[in-house]
């Protein structure tokens, strides 16, 4: 199964999903008018991956800004995730903000809420 | 009045009104990110904090959405024969303020009010709370967003919305939102 890598444009994130270090990174901004057809791929590849995944899986989510339209997407891509975990494989979610934005460390602790895996919340200074 | 001294006349309102940047037409995909590009970089010229410009930024990424994904065809006799929407974005003293105008059918403005006059019943508390509802419902409408973008608007402003609609007796309602976010 081949790797993603997309390169972010002022309304998509930097999409980097490598098969075999089980490492998934999203990063940059998720505003899209249509988030379905571009999350679309990163929910597919997630369902390939599910049916023989590494021991350990981790996602970083390193977003600047997202969108409404995105948040029920990156929503499925948790959900993928945390059906590895139901199955026993480890999903590790890490959930990246800037130290300022509030804003952006609370929808992470929304979907912490929704989603039975732990996030870990990572502060940076600056993306 | 002659049409020269129309010209000055809006420019002097929207001046007086300290508009940073106002648009009238159709909203288009690249339309769209421009605004969001120029009112970004006067954010960072005029130096504002990183919490208030994400603020404006996502509001406005919302509002400007909004205006492309559920624009109705306005009546014919307002004149225009394609959807045409309005946009402003002011500063003020206390902070800024989104104002946005599209025309509505009065379906989908009936369940836009209702939606509205829910969130302005609520506190911020209870509008977190019903963001995380509907984001985990896990329904989601052709357009992706399910009926989040009111409501992350109103969490992100944390003041009530301001909005009318203004019937035009032909099934159709003028729609005006007002989207404050203080310093």
């Amino acid at each position: 199964m081949e790797n993603i890598r997309i390169e972010g444009t002022a309304k998509t994130p930097t999409v980097d999903f490598n098969r075999s270090s089980g490492v998934l990174v999203i990063r940059g901004r998720s505003i899209p008018e249509n988030s379905i057809d571009f999350y679309k791929p990163l929910v597919e590849w997630i369902d390939s991956y599910a049916e023989n995944p590494n021991d350990v899986t981790v996602l970083n989510m390193q977003l600047e800004y997202f969108n409404t339209s995105s948040s029920k997407c990156i929503l499925d891509v948790f959900k993928k995730l945390e059906q590895i975990n139901k199955n026993g494989q480890e999903v590790q979610i890490q959930w990246h903000y800037e130290e300022e934005d509030e804003d952006m460390l609370e929808a992470g602790e929304d979907y912490d809420a929704i989603i039975d895996i732990d996030f870990k919340m990572v502060k940076v200074v600056e993306f | 009045m002659t049409k020269i001294q129309e010209i000055f006349d809006l420019y002097d309102s929207m001046e007086r009104k300290n508009i940073m940047l106002s648009f009238k037409g159709d909203m288009s995909t690249s339309l769209l990110t421009s605004i969001l590009q120029i009112i970004e970089n006067k954010l960072d010229r005029f130096g504002e904090s990183p919490r208030v410009k994400k603020r404006i930024f996502n509001i406005l990424v919302e509002c400007l959405q909004n205006l492309y994904h559920h624009i109705d065809q306005p009546p014919k006799r307002a004149g225009a024969d394609t959807p045409s929407v309005i946009v402003m974005v002011a500063k003020n003293v206390s902070g800024y303020a989104i104002i946005t105008g599209n025309f509505m059918l009065d379906g989908n403005a009936h369940v836009l009010k209702k939606r509205l006059e829910q969130i302005n019943g609520m506190t911020q508390e209870e509008v977190k709370n019903l963001y995380k509802s509907v984001l985990a419902d896990g329904k989601m409408s052709e357009k992706g967003g399910g009926g989040l973008g009111m409501i992350d608007i109103a969490r992100k402003s944390g003041e009530k919305l301001e909005y009318g609609f203004i019937p035009f007796g032909d099934g159709s309602s003028f729609f005006s939102l007002n989207v404050k976010v203080n310093q």
